[in-house]
């Protein structure tokens, strides 16, 4: 076949005409004939026991469709890890907006009326709100400990180190819950009938996280539970697993009414009852050397599940696996946990507990630099890993990463050296005061140790009589360019045109498991598949008269034709195997934790307005090393709205708790970046490759979430030399700090909890 | 049981939506989003907020870039609306429409109807905009997935396209 | 969308005094709607407790800025984007201009009006505060007649004006002799665009023989209602602009203000930053930096 090169060039977005003339069909926009509007009644206390659930007589209730939790024909769950978050509470609820019953009606006003008109009465239980409490364990919520799970990682002998250190650095960092707050609201269609069991269409990033789902809580098999994934509107991780929850809701209404069920949330909803990143806490004490190098350290990590276990196990491992950023750690003690309370579940969102221990590392970094007395720049050179060396888990680094480069590069694109200075000097005499900033950081991608290997993705390939290439795989496009670049790398292939090859709709029935669409692994893992089930189908056809050097798409074609003729299909499937030198030890946390590594550094320029305690970023640079780049327009849009959702993370996002429930559920009061809050974000790549990717290509997706926060916060206190260590950092945060402290002794404490 | 209070009338709203007369039977009170998206099947406006924050309900309404999601259809009565699907007639349409393919300007396309109508809106008023005049004009529509530097990037683009044909 | 329009009527009898004779006939049974930025986001919450509305938003005598050589009189119904672009005042009432392109987008300015903004009567609003500097007049209107009112006197408590049931604002009328002061206005939000302001400044100032001659201050979400800053005003006219006086500011405007802790920001930061934008605006009056 012909030498292509459409891998690693721009091409359009394979879904894209359909998005920018407004074709492109979301849940919302679609309709089914007598189909049913259904809504979910919900807790409004955080902890307690339903003593009793009350119908008011203003509701001609024989109209509508009732579910309770005894409708439920498998079981009362939405399976998942531990399987302990119930589908609908039925005795006890354990978060405020905790779904309790389920009505539909074919008028949507009447439905949201008739929501409106159960009561329900709770005998109430004391609840926990921070991870303090929880932690505390004066009283017990989840379990026997409140703890959903927990880990140790150990490397050399770290209670040597005390006595060696010339200094001991400590710090305590938080990051605080934040809402993906995707344009589309979650929304699902269920339909149900005796033959073909239950379907549902829905926005969604796993299909067959869903399917596995409802068939237990339908008590369906395989084959009579089929998810089809429609044009989602944004995830972020945010449609990882809720939706499994709301399909769940309209599945029970559609098998109880016989009628096809709409359940879509509106803003209020979705925020208020859905899931959020997980807050968390990390404390470091870190054993330095006279010039700062690390000779080992502790690191505690514990992050805020809220109600029931759903991912947090999985999070927290993200998390413990990068608590101790891109350097070396002679020795080192990660002790991490996820501890339960009384809101509403915590679940994935771009980093999947990354960001949170990676903000703690880097302004940990800042202060050890500090109490060393060198620069930002000097302590991260002095203890970057370098390839040979191992990182916390004991992972040896093989790929020739040079982190000293790739700070290089960044210090020199945001002008760091000539900035620092004159900003030094222009402070003394302004209001505004500026600060530059750096993180550096890492992001593995795939499934952490042998968890792709659990994952057994299978991708298909398929052509038709015609030579129309088909992809197959459950992998889903949220807009962060599935479709495209999976198109890229079949076309590449089999040397065919990007135009000639379609990717499917993800559905259940038509394509097979390539895994959830996370972890930053489609292109990476996927795309090797996709790539390989491509190989096989050139393969399958050469034996079968297709020219075996060059050919033509009309030779392609032809070879199609006469297969197919003969054979009835022509289709071709890989599954993953594992790299033989990926090794991972699940009891002690240890080995090699990912199969890549994307590496990073980030530099923020910022100004603090002391008049009205604002902080703005002005300028940006984004530098990452990420293996192959597929496509160079999607790769940067990534990076732009990673960083966007970072500075929001940083800055503005802030989770109003009261009582355990998001109290600013609404758009006005849940503050995100506006198209003039955000500066020029300028994007750099390098590119190492990776033998394990498609093309030598690395996860991108989650990277960009990990720096701009703390670049941020590390930015400020150059400004204004005031130590924060707790986002979101609000204007009033700044000024409180400043109010009680002069900046050269204030240290934020931070707003916190749930109550 | 009470007996619920008599619901008020609908009654017919004229006006004309993408260049085609249309009589609607609807409450005074229904939002103008939806007798868009669920009366006339005018589905490419979407609702992401439903408070007029977001912006992907954006319509054209006498020239005026409007939130529909806060239009009582009532005060619709005689207007000249246009929605993205109005759009591929206005000449600015195949610039933008390209320049967000290649600039990627659109990553999971809900904030894109919109976002392109807010595009419209300005580029018709400022031919020639700087960015500090596009990232004012598109301060309204939210977008979550590409922290707006290629949308900024795609406008500017289809306005120097637009100048030069 | 949680309220259902079948309960709502909303009638556009046409002319104002259709419209008037409507209210006068069930005095505070209709509520109207003029760009419905703020009225249709409380019906969507479900959260807005009127059954009937009236449509204001198409009576000509709402729409029209009317100039005269010594005032200009802008009808209620004039959105924000017509005040942006109107050529008087951008010139003359640069601070009204500039509010105007605060106000939540570009969409929102195209719909949202003045007289909108004054009679939801949130302390937060942008604009009131650059009317209570402009010495902004309304003239209320009813088929009882006109009548005018100082701006100042419009406001008695939170979200409590002296509009009568079957009143309407029909116009705001400002008296055209600011062109010579400077002008400052700056607003604390949680963001760039589309934020409801923390605290805001509108500030007109003058100096003579290098001491203020006139300052005139107010400031929005510091208070039940928009203010002006009276005391402080008196306490700056007449002398000379050093740090010391700066610093006497940064206190005596706190004084003068009542800010809550509520969902989007606390008291003190309130307080502080208010003191802080006044001080802002008279070292730009100092060095006469401001955007006259």
């Amino acid at each position: 076949m012909a030498v292509h090169h459409i891998v690693g060039a721009s091409v359009p977005r394979k879904e894209g005409w359909d998005k920018v003339t407004g074709a492109a069909r979301y849940v919302d926009d679609v309709t089914l004939p007598d189909i049913l509007y259904g809504a979910t009644v919900r807790s409004n206390v955080p902890r307690g026991k339903i003593k009793s659930i009350s119908f008011a007589p203003t509701v001609n209730w024989n109209e509508f469709i009732l579910v309770t939790a005894k409708d439920i024909p498998g079981k009362n769950c939405i399976a998942l890890i531990l399987d302990d978050q119930p589908c609908l509470a039925s005795e006890t609820v354990n978060h405020s907006e905790e779904p309790i019953l389920l009505l539909a009606h074919a008028d949507p006003h009447k439905l949201r009326k008739a929501v409106e008109a159960v009561s329900i009465e709770y005998e109430p239980l004391p609840p926990v709100y921070t991870m303090e409490e929880s932690e505390q364990q004066s009283t017990i919520i989840w379990g026997t400990d409140n703890t959903f799970k927990s880990y140790l990682v150990e490397k050399g002998d770290v209670d040597a180190v005390w006595k060696e250190a010339a200094h001991i650095v400590e710090g305590e960092y938080f990051t605080g819950a934040q809402e993906q707050l995707y344009i589309e609201n979650n929304g699902v269609i269920a339909a149900y009938d005796t033959e073909n069991g239950v379907t549902v269409w829905g926005s969604l990033q796993c299909p067959y996280y869903v399917h596995k789902a409802l068939m237990a809580l339908c008590g369906l098999p395989e084959n009579k539970v089929r998810v089809v994934q429609m044009e989602t509107g944004g995830a972020f991780g945010g449609k990882e697993e809720y939706p499994s929850m709301i399909a769940a809701h309209a599945a029970l209404l559609a098998m109880k009414s016989g009628k096809p069920v709409k359940i879509i949330y509106d803003r209020m909803e979705d925020m208020v009852a859905t899931t959020k990143r997980h807050p968390s806490r990390t404390r470091h004490r870190t054993a330095v050397t006279k010039d700062g190098r690390i000779l080992g350290g502790e690191i505690e990590f514990t992050i805020d599940g809220g109600a029931y276990a759903t991912l947090s196990s999985v999070v927290l491992s993200r998390g413990t696996i990068h608590a101790g950023g891109p350097y070396y750690w002679p020795s080192v003690r990660i002790r991490t946990k996820a501890v339960a309370t009384n809101a509403p579940p915590h679940g994935a969102f771009r980093g999947f507990g990354a960001p949170q221990s990676l903000f703690a590392m880097e302004r940990q970094m800042d202060r050890i630099a500090q109490v060393v007395g060198v620069s930002p720049v000097e302590i991260r050179r002095r203890n970057f890993l370098r390839p040979g060396q191992t990182t916390t888990t004991q992972q040896v680094i093989r790929e020739q990463i040079d982190l000293h480069h790739l700070l290089d590069r960044a210090l020199k694109l945001s002008d760091y050296a000539a900035k620092k200075k004159r900003f030094t000097q222009e402070n003394k005499s302004s209001a505004r005061k500026k600060g530059i900033g750096i993180a550096a950081f890492l992001h593995g991608a795939g499934f952490t140790g042998s968890g792709e290997r659990y994952l057994n993705s299978l991708v298909g390939v398929e052509a038709d009589a015609k030579g129309h290439v088909r992809v197959l795989v459950s992998s889903a496009e949220f807009g962060q360019g599935t479709n495209t670049v999976l198109c890229q790398i079949a076309a590449e292939a089999l040397g065919l045109p990007y135009e000639g090859v379609a990717i499917a709709q993800p559905d259940t029935t038509v394509v097979p498991n390539s895994g959830p669409t996370v972890a930053s692994r489609t292109a990476m893992i996927v795309g090797k598949l996709v790539q390989s089930a491509a190989k096989g189908i050139w393969q399958t056809l050469t034996k079968s008269g297709l020219p075996a050097g060059d050919y033509t798409p009309e030779e392609f074609r032809a070879a199609c034709g006469k297969y197919i003729a003969v054979h009835g299909m022509l289709k071709s499937y890989s599954r993953y195997e594992a790299p033989g030198d990926v090794f991972w030890d699940d009891e002690k946390y240890r080995g090699e934790a990912y199969a890549a590594f994307a590496w990073a550094v980030y530099v923020a320029e910022v100004t603090v307005d002391l008049t009205a305690y604002t902080v703005t970023v002005d300028d940006f640079v984004a530098m990452q090393e990420v293996g192959k780049v597929l496509n160079p327009v999607l790769a940067a849009g990534q990076i732009t709205g990673g960083v966007a959702q970072g500075i929001g993370f940083a800055l503005y996002e802030k989770v109003v708790w009261q009582n355990g429930r998001m109290l600013n559920n609404q758009m006005t009061n849940y503050i995100m970046p506006t198209s003039v809050d955000l500066p020029p974000i300028r994007v750099f790549f390098e590119e190492l490759g990776n033998v394990h990717g498609a093309h030598g290509a690395k996860g991108i997706g989650e990277l960009p979430m990990d720096g701009p926060a703390p670049a941020i916060l590390n930015a400020v206190e150059d400004a204004i030399g005031v130590r924060f260590c707790s986002i979101p950092l609000l204007p009033e945060d700044l000024f409180e700090a400043l109010r009680v402290h002069s900046p050269e002794q204030a240290v934020s404490s931070p707003v916190r909890g749930t109550a | 049981m009470n007996p619920s209070p008599p619901a008020m009338a609908k009654s017919e709203i004229l006006f004309t939506v993408n260049g085609d007369e249309k009589t609607v039977l609807a409450h005074p009170m229904e939002r103008l989003l939806d007798v868009l998206r669920n009366g006339l099947k005018l589905t490419g406006t979407k609702e992401g907020c439903g408070e007029g924050e977001c912006g992907s309900c954006s319509v054209l309404l006498d020239g005026m870039l409007v939130n529909s999601c806060l239009v009582p259809v009532a005060q619709a009565s005689g207007a000249n609306i246009v929605t993205i699907e109005g759009m591929s007639a206005h000449a600015l349409m195949a610039p933008l429409q390209e320049a967000f393919l290649e600039c990627g300007g659109a990553q999971c396309g809900i904030c894109t109807p919109g976002m392109i109508l807010a595009a419209v809106h300005l580029l018709d008023k400022n031919p020639q905009p700087a960015i500090a005049d596009i990232r004012e004009g598109l301060a309204g529509n939210l977008c979550r997935c590409t922290g707006y530097m290629q949308i900024f990037e795609a406008v500017a683009k289809a306005a120097r396209r637009r100048v030069a044909a | 969308m949680r309220a259902d329009p079948a309960e709502y009527r909303l009638v556009s009898p046409g002319s104002l005094y259709a419209v008037l004779s409507l209210m006068a006939g069930e005095p505070a049974q209709w509520l109207p709607i003029a760009g419905g930025t703020d009225v249709m986001v409380l019906y969507s919450a479900g959260k807005l407790p009127n059954r009937k509305l009236v449509n204001i938003w198409n009576i000509p005598e709402l729409r029209q800025i009317q100039v005269f050589p010594d005032s200009i009189r802008i009808g209620a119904a004039c959105t924000y984007t017509a005040l942006r672009s109107h050529e008087i005042i951008s010139r003359e009432f640069p601070l009204l201009a500039t509010v105007a392109s605060w106000t939540g987008g570009i969409a929102n300015q195209n719909r949202g009006t003045l007289g909108g903004n004054i009679a939801n009567a949130s302390p937060a609003a942008d604009s009131l505060p650059s009317l209570l500097v402009y010495d902004a007049e309304l003239t209320l209107i009813s088929v009882r007649g006109e009548r005018r009112v100082d701006y100042r006197n419009f406001h008695t408590g939170y979200k409590q004006t002296v509009l009568a049931a079957d009143e309407l604002i029909r116009d705001i009328s400002l008296p055209r002799r600011f062109s010579g002061y400077l002008s400052h206005a700056r607003k604390a939000g949680a963001r760039n665009a589309q934020a409801i302001s923390k605290v805001c400044l509108a500030a007109l100032g003058q100096l003579a023989n290098g001491a203020i001659r006139e300052v005139r201050l107010a400031l929005g979400s510091v208070a039940p209602v928009p203010l002006r800053l009276a005391k402080t005003e008196r306490l700056l006219a007449g002398k000379h602009i050093e740090p010391s006086l700066v610093e006497t500011v940064k206190k005596s405007v706190p004084q003068e203000i009542s800010p809550i802790d509520d969902i989007r920001s606390t008291a003190r930061y309130r307080a502080a930053v208010a003191g802080n934008l006044v001080a802002e605006f008279l070292e730009m009056l100092a060095s006469e930096r401001t955007n006259a």
